[in-house]
């Protein structure tokens, strides 16, 4: 080879490494240098201590619970998900998309508002206890739902039900219809054709759901945190605890350790499964849409799924922002008769700090820090994911190679990534654990992969025979840009940045360990309202949590708008 | 014996199958021939009992199947792209219909390995059926369809995914699998060639009815209707009106031809012109003579052991010796390559 084409290759290596050189570097500062130190401390305090007993019994306790509330969660999802999968897959009725799209809701909710809006319908001060207690004149709540483990899975299959629906149900409306024909010619009546036919095929979507939902639950920290009350700890909860406030990091680092193992293992097994080939589907898209329920059976289970899939999913949505425009009960010192009904008082309050606030700051703040960390997140994971995003459009051996390490933040808890922060950087040259840049820093790193995820296929789906063409007839390179790749890579941006947006705005793992008390976040300052007693700090968690699933709903909403049709399904 | 009595169904308020009745005797093969979507498969699924008609029976020995479900029809269906389990290996496919029947293993075992030798698959049994090529999918589906002995085979268009040489081959192992088995056998195709090659009767399927039946050389030899003679591709189809002489004058010539005696004078008469056996004449001025064709040759195309010649007027003939295109020519048709379509 001659040296000037040698030269000129070599310069085409250099362009290719240039757009990882910003979020390369991002990673390795922020995410991997953290890990790292969280993998050296853990690993060096139980090789100098050894594996003695006050370390390994806590462990091996949180990770059995860990693994034992995963399972039943993940059982009681199936149990939930599968026969909703069949619904949506084989009967049409009235509302089906918009119950579809009901149950996706949750899925992208915070956990600060789940957790607030089920405290709203079974929580001691929710609808059905104070409810009860006044048709009833009882002197106690009759249900205790907050700090039981049917609470945290409650809220698990809640979340993750559209995770089965989604995977099995898509499968599902792709089985070759004929498949079942030629097993009922072949004398299959239909409850053989389903266990011998359907049941079979649907093996790879159900295991993979199975794992996703397994996986989420294992890593689930908000929810066992707010609805656990306290009395129940896994993995996540435990380093929290562990490092926020019995100070030992080196357990806290431990666990962490052994949470990220098992992850790795679970994503491994996860992407091994989904990347086998997939059961053969039909040929040409099958009939998808399904058909009415015709027998009295068919009514009953379609009724029944739809009407239990309904006030699962409605009841928690509604009685949060109900809850928080009504009056209810007596506030805390306060005497004469109550004003029971509607009060726009808890939204009031939070522009107010009266001397015994929790915070520094009025919770007003908490909104405006929010939107701002949020705002931050946007750009710099946007700027971020953009070059990293283009360059993964169009992959050669290199994006191969760096590819997964990208989507790494995703497996890594988000309790994790705020433990890094705090073990790595309370210390010069970087000092950052006092600073509030921290958060965004944190948010930036959830958001990433999803952001690389919206924009690469947006980026991959553009011919480069359309950027040629333009540049044939005689386009700068910026005009084709523009002309070219701007008008369809538009949506997935916008997408990507109120996806990056709403993760920023409900981010509640790494937040809990990296926000300052000083500059609190919006589910910052609902968990510990929450945790406080008295009838106005949780009228105003009802409200400050309203707000936010007010502006998560509509970012939902307005992505699912904007996602191309059949692209982005996990 | 299968008996199809006055079949109508609608799809999207339009009627598909309207009024359709044959029947299909012991060992016989019919082929219901049509062009796409004249509802055939519709047909094969409402016998199945994988739908159900708007009106009219099935009847299976005299016995009407209305409310009998698709699993106790014991009716073999082979679809069209195969529908193979993909998750059960060949021999599992095959085995299906007989586990549904709860045969001891060893029985079942045995008939697998016998149908498996019919179709000539004998050491495939252990492959998955996604590995297979199409050919081979195709006998796994005959197979698997024979295999727990049906009363009746039905066939949508099995053979279509195929490539001509393949299909060709198939085509014949069919009709011998067929033969040997003496199963009756509904079988539905486009294409004529396959059902002319399998069928004992041809029933020719427009618009939801059945315009013509019969075996395939009563079918060929007379369509029976203009629909039919384009769609088979007998001849050329043209208009013309009745003379007093009896006469023919159509726009390509002059033909005497017998016609039914219905027709009357001045009244529209469709003729079909076989294009075979037509002799070459010389050209000459004047008028055409009676039985002549004319015209300039558009297009030459070799056709086996002869010339496919179009003309300018839209007619063709075959030729053993090719004229140039550009070319006029005269031709003269034998009397039994005219006749005079209902």
């Amino acid at each position: 080879m001659d040296p000037a084409t040698l030269q000129g290759s070599r310069a085409v290596e250099w362009r290719r490494v240039l757009p990882w050189l910003a979020p390369g570097l991002f990673l390795a500062l922020f995410f991997f240098y953290p890990l790292g130190s969280i993998l050296w401390l853990g690993l060096h305090s139980a090789l100098r201590g050894g594996i003695v007993a006050p370390v390994f019994l806590p462990t091996a306790q949180v990770f059995l619970f860990t693994v034992y509330q995963a399972l039943l969660s993940t059982l009681l999802t199936l149990a939930i998900g599968l026969p909703s999968a069949f619904l949506f897959a084989r009967y049409t009725f009235r509302g089906k998309s918009s119950l579809r799209l009901l149950t996706a809701i949750p899925f992208m909710l915070p956990t600060v508002v789940v957790a607030a809006g089920f405290n709203a319908l079974l929580g001691g001060r929710g609808w059905i206890n104070l409810g009860a207690m006044q048709l009833f004149h009882l002197a106690a709540p009759p249900i205790t739902f907050v700090g039981t483990l049917g609470a945290i899975l409650l809220a698990h299959v809640f979340y993750n039900t559209t995770i089965v629906i989604r995977l099995v149900g898509n499968a599902l409306s792709h089985l070759d219809p004929r498949l079942d024909q030629a097993a009922r010619t072949l004398g299959a009546d239909s409850r053989r054709v389903f266990w011998r036919v359907t049941l079979p095929m649907l093996r790879v979507p159900i295991l993979a759901a199975s794992l996703l939902v397994f996986l989420f639950d294992f890593t689930s920290f908000g929810v066992i945190l707010l609805l656990g009350g306290g009395r129940f700890s896994t993995l996540e909860v435990a380093i929290y605890l562990q490092a926020t406030q019995l100070l030992n990091l080196p357990l806290a680092a431990l666990l962490s350790f052994v949470q990220l193992c098992c992850t790795l293992v679970f994503s491994i097994l996860y992407s091994r499964l989904v990347t086998r080939r997939p059961v053969s589907s039909a040929p040409r898209p099958a009939d998808t849409k399904g058909r009415p329920a015709r027998t009295w059976r068919e009514r009953l289970f379609v009724g029944g799924i739809v009407v239990f899939l309904f006030l699962m999913f409605v009841l928690p949505l509604v009685s949060l922002p109900l809850r928080s425009i009504t009056r209810l009960e007596a506030d805390r010192a306060q005497h004469g008769p109550v004003q029971y009904g509607l009060t726009g008082a808890y939204y009031l309050d939070l522009f107010q700090n009266p001397t015994e606030t929790i915070f520094y700051v009025p919770p007003f703040a908490a909104i405006g820090n929010s939107l701002l960390y949020a705002t931050v997140t946007v750009v710099l994971s946007l700027l971020l994911g953009f070059p990293a995003a283009s360059a993964l459009a169009r992959p050669t051996r290199l994006e191969r190679v760096l590819d997964p390490f990208f989507l790494l933040p995703l497996g890594a808890s988000a309790v994790t990534l705020g433990l890094g922060f705090i073990i790595t950087f309370n210390r010069p040259p970087l000092r950052l654990v006092t600073s509030p840049v921290l958060v965004p820093l944190a948010h930036t790193l959830v958001a990433l992969p999803f952001v690389i995820r919206i924009l690469q296929p947006a980026l991959a789906s553009i011919p480069d025979r359309l950027r040629q063409a333009a540049s044939s007839l005689g386009a700068p390179p910026f005009r084709v840009w523009l002309t070219v790749d701007w008008p369809i890579v538009r949506r997935a941006t916008l997408s990507a940045a109120v996806f990056a947006f709403t993760i920023s705005l409900g981010e509640f793992g790494a937040s809990s360990l990296v926000v300052r008390p000083e500059y609190p976040t919006l589910p910052i300052a609902i968990a510990r309202f929450l945790s406080q007693p008295g009838a106005s700090n949780y009228g105003q968690a009802m409200a400050m949590a309203t707000i936010l699933m007010a502006v998560c709903g509509a970012g939902i909403v307005l992505i699912e708008r904007l996602r191309l049709p059949g692209a982005g399904e996990f | 014996m299968l008996e199809v009595v006055d079949l109508w169904k609608f799809y999207e308020e339009n009627p598909l199958l309207c009024g359709l009745s044959f029947h299909v005797a012991q060992g016989e093969t019919v082929c219901l021939l049509g062009p796409s979507g004249s509802g055939k498969s519709t047909l094969l699924r409402i016998i199945a009992g994988l739908e159900t008609p708007e009106r009219g029976q099935v009847c299976w020995d005299g016995r009407d199947l209305a409310g009998v479900p698709a699993h106790q029809r014991s009716f073999g269906l082979v679809f069209q792209d195969y529908a193979l389990f993909p998750h059960l290996t060949v021999e599992q496919n095959v085995a299906f219909g007989l586990n549904m029947q709860s045969h001891p293993a060893s029985q079942v075992a045995e008939r697998v390995s016998k149908v498996l030798a019919q179709v000539s698959l004998s050491d495939m049994g252990r492959r998955t059926v996604t590995d297979l090529s199409g050919g081979e999918q195709q006998r796994v589906a005959l197979a698997r369809a024979l295999a727990p002995e049906p009363h009746l085979l039905m066939f949508d268009e099995p053979l279509g995914a195929l490539d001509r040489n393949l299909r060709e081959h198939l085509m014949v192992e069919l009709r011998s699998i067929l033969r040997a088995s003496r199963v009756p056998a509904v079988y539905v195709t486009h294409d004529q060639e396959e059902a002319f090659t399998l069928a004992d009767q041809v029933l020719l399927l427009h618009e939801g009815q059945i315009v013509r039946s019969g075996t395939p050389a009563e079918v060929w030899g007379d369509p029976g209707s203009a629909w039919a003679a384009r769609f088979l591709g007998v001849g050329n189809v043209v208009e013309g009106v009745l003379r007093e002489d009896g006469r023919v004058v159509t726009a390509a010539g002059i033909f005497a031809v017998k016609c039914a005696p219905s027709h009357r004078v001045g009244e529209p008469i469709t003729l079909l012109l076989r294009p075979a056996g037509v002799r070459r004449l010389a050209l000459q001025a004047g008028p055409l003579p009676e039985g002549c064709v004319a015209g300039t040759v558009t297009d030459v195309v070799f056709h086996l052991e002869r010339f496919k010649v179009s003309l300018s007027n839209g007619l063709f003939f075959y030729l053993v010796d090719p004229p140039r295109p550009g070319e006029e020519i005269c031709m003269e048709l034998p009397a039994s390559a005219i006749a005079c379509l209902p």
